[in-house]
């Protein structure tokens, strides 16, 4: 186990929402009353079913109830025994699944505030992802624009799999207001489910679901630079979360091959997607979708090219690993450095302005 | 624009004097009539008067434009005229005898696969193969035909599979990985067990029309999306085929991915061991790590091959899926054809060079071991 640097920051952690009545305090009259009259229960989707082993690890797993629902159960697990200095909280709650513009809002809504009553001020080596309404991108940006006054939001959290590709231009608008704040876009593991979770149509088994989320993350790396998001926004950081990472040198190089035979499609592309992904796109370290050997891990870094683009995560409280090694054996402590505290100093804007 | 160049006098190249295995040949049609020999009156009747669509909008044509008139080299039109791939005659000149093929698999497209229409499809596909018989395979005995299938009626495709079982022109039975279910899924079992029956690999070539988006993220706007797309496709059938338990209860079965790329078949294989691991009460059906069966039943052709910054890195990711598994393919009479004299960057063992351009296709495709 390669020892993680005091002052880590933990760019992947996932509180959870512990039961609908925890925001009825922050939804609107007119939604509050819809939660009772429709009978609104839990929004959780299918993507982290309750009890998998792969949901919470055993030793994080509550007597009853979800993990991780409150802060100091968090600081426990997830802050100290990792000397974290800062962690970033990517909220999973299935708003993004809903059908109705409307409500998809206004439980985004409903969500943030409880992100800042609930942990942010409770909680100070804490920071989070504004969640938005991806059903409507002016719903989107106008959460963006009401919560980004509140430095302690870095990033804004969107799904790897909705109803469109991330690139497509009617996205940009919430491009725009995230180089505007300085707010990095997340992108996390996960769907709406408004498209079957793979290529080829509904799985039988949630192995196949968790497994294509790194083929979902490849087609959106291919959309985002081959709609030319990166020649828009030349500043954006994207950061994709819990997406693993083994799979980018293939995935470039194929990508690659392509770009150079077919950039007459896309003439906007004018640098190779290889070098896009090195100034603009990064990836939380955890999981580890790698080699079994230390001594391939370490090939397969010399072919990501770059020791820039890993970010340090735990993915708490998802089972990624055990104990607290959180960083894979046989990194240098220099890269152990960049990955854990550098890299992602570099990527959230914010996180300078508010840690210093 | 993208220059066009005159390719290389067709002569045999000191890289090609090995003979040489292709894993993949598009033969084409010289029009539709080309099948009427083996289609019922009503069939062709039906496809002049509604065509023969298959799960997206266009009348004819691809879903996106591609890059190149029928996708060809535009040095591949036959003198005589007619579609690239069509002449017999120019392709043993232009490739079969240049490149100095000595296996040439045959993967037709626009067959009838994905077709809406079942008994149109079937009837289509069997056609194919009829044709394939007639106009290819009797005339160059280098070549071998596939038993392309209208695979989403499986029990169609079983039968189709059987009634060639006994003719050793065919080789290997033909999918496209664009199935409109994963592939492990048990509604495609009927075509496991007959091809595991006829000794027959199962060839899943890009493209295809099962009427999903192809990202679990929507449509996306680019041919160039797509075609980079087909290897997350081929990932997520693959991964079906595992976790459904399709090598277990198949065992002999073996599968060639075809034209989707190959270097991302580790990072796959490590992803699975990881999660399977974590989550293996879900399929305890499951007897061995996903990656054993992907090590063992699962082989790659290479056409497009990925290119790779330094050719270490392209050398260390073959290691890690053994050179075992790669059968050369060219994609003839396609745009984006590898040639046998460049698509090796690296210097490799005389073993290696061997099972890459032959040994492995011989060991794989029913009945070419020598």
């Amino acid at each position: 186990m390669t020892a993680l640097p005091e002052g880590a920051i933990d760019c992947d952690i996932h509180p959870s929402v512990p039961s609908v009545q925890a925001l009825m305090p922050y939804l609107e009259d007119h939604w509050r009353e819809q939660v009772v009259m429709r009978g609104i229960d839990e929004l959780n989707s299918i993507s982290y079913p309750l009890n998998s082993p792969l949901t919470c690890r055993a030793d994080w797993k509550p007597a009853a109830g979800r993990p991780a629902a409150d802060v100091a159960t968090v600081a426990r697990q997830a802050l100290d025994p990792f000397r974290t200095s800062v962690a970033i909280a990517n909220c999973l709650y299935g708003v993004q699944l809903l059908f109705s513009e409307d409500m998809g809002a206004a439980f985004a809504r409903a969500v943030n505030d409880w992100m800042v009553k609930e942990w942010l001020d409770k909680e100070p080596r804490l920071r989070a992802s504004i969640v938005v309404p991806t059903q409507n991108v002016e719903m989107a940006v106008d959460e963006i624009n009401r919560c980004a006054t509140d430095k302690r939001f870095v990033q804004v959290l969107l799904l790897v799999s909705g109803d469109t590709p991330l690139g497509r231009r009617h996205h940009w608008p919430i491009y725009a207001a995230c180089e505007k704040h300085g707010l990095a876009v997340g992108i996390h593991a996960g769907s709406s489910y408004h498209n079957p979770p793979t290529p080829v149509g509904w799985p039988s088994y949630y192995t196949e679901d968790y497994v294509g989320q790194a083929q979902a993350f490849q087609t959106q790396l291919t959309s985002m630079i081959c709609e030319g998001v990166f020649t828009k926004f030349p500043h954006l950081k994207v950061v994709l979360l819990e997406s693993g990472f083994t799979w980018l040198p293939a995935h470039l190089w194929r990508l690659t091959k392509y770009w150079r035979g077919l950039r007459m499609e896309i003439p906007w592309v004018d640098r190779a997607p290889g070098d896009i992904v090195r100034s603009n796109v990064r990836f939380s370290l955890q999981p580890v979708d790698g080699p079994p050997d230390q001594e391939s891990l370490l090939k397969l870094f010399d072919h990501m090219q770059s020791d820039e683009l890993l970010l340090f995560s735990t993915d708490y409280p998802h089972h990624q690993f055990d104990g607290n090694a959180a960083l894979p054996d046989g990194l240098s402590p220099e890269l152990a450095r960049k990955i854990a505290i550098d890299n992602p100093r570099a990527t959230y804007a914010r996180l300078m302005e508010t840690v210093g | 624009m993208n220059e066009i160049r005159s390719q290389a006098t067709p002569e045999v190249t000191a890289a090609s004097k090995v003979g040489i295995g292709d894993g993949d040949i598009h033969p084409a049609r010289k029009g539709p009539k080309d099948f009427h020999p083996w289609l019922a009156k009503r069939w062709q009747d039906h496809i002049n008067e509604y065509g023969s669509p298959g799960r997206q909008g266009w009348q004819v044509g691809p879903a996106y434009p591609k890059s190149q008139p029928n996708a060809s080299r535009r040095d591949a039109y036959p003198p005589e005229g007619g579609r690239p791939g069509s002449s017999l005659e120019f392709m043993q000149r232009q490739h079969l005898d240049a490149n100095n093929i000595e296996l040439g698999i045959l993967n037709p497209l626009g067959s009838g696969q994905g077709v809406q229409n079942p008994e149109l499809s079937a009837a289509l596909c069997h056609a194919t193969n009829e044709w394939q018989l007639a106009e290819w395979t009797s005339k160059d005995n280098r070549l071998r035909a596939s038993v392309v299938v209208p695979y989403e009626d499986p029990v169609a495709s079983a039968a189709e599979i059987r009634r060639y079982a006994g003719n050793p022109a065919f080789v290997q039975v033909l999918l496209l990985s664009r199935t409109a279910e994963p592939m492990g899924s048990r509604k495609y079992w009927p075509i496991y067990e007959a091809a595991e029956e006829a000794g027959m690999p199962v060839g899943v070539h890009a493209f295809g029309y099962g009427g999903n988006p192809i990202t679990p993220g929507g449509w996306p706007s680019y041919y160039i999306e797509e075609m980079t797309g087909h290897s997350q496709s081929q990932q997520a059938g693959l991964t079906s085929l595992v976790i459904e338990g399709v090598f277990e209860r198949f065992p002999a079965l073996k599968m060639v991915m075809i034209e989707a790329g190959f270097a991302w078949a580790p990072s796959l294989a490590w992803r699975l061991d990881k999660h399977w691991k974590t989550l293996r009460s879900e399929t305890p059906h499951l007897k061995r790590l996903p990656s054993e069966y992907l090590r063992e039943k699962v082989w790659w052709t290479t056409q497009p091959m990925e290119e790779t910054e330094s050719p270490t890195r392209l050398a260390e990711t073959i290691e890690w899926m053994g050179w075992d598994r790669l059968i050369f393919a060219t994609d003839y009479p396609h745009w984006d054809f590898d040639d046998p004299a460049h698509v090796l960057p690296m210097k490799i063992s005389e073993e290696q060079r061997r099972a890459f351009f032959m040994g492995n296709a011989r060991k794989v495709y029913r009945g070419c071991a020598v």
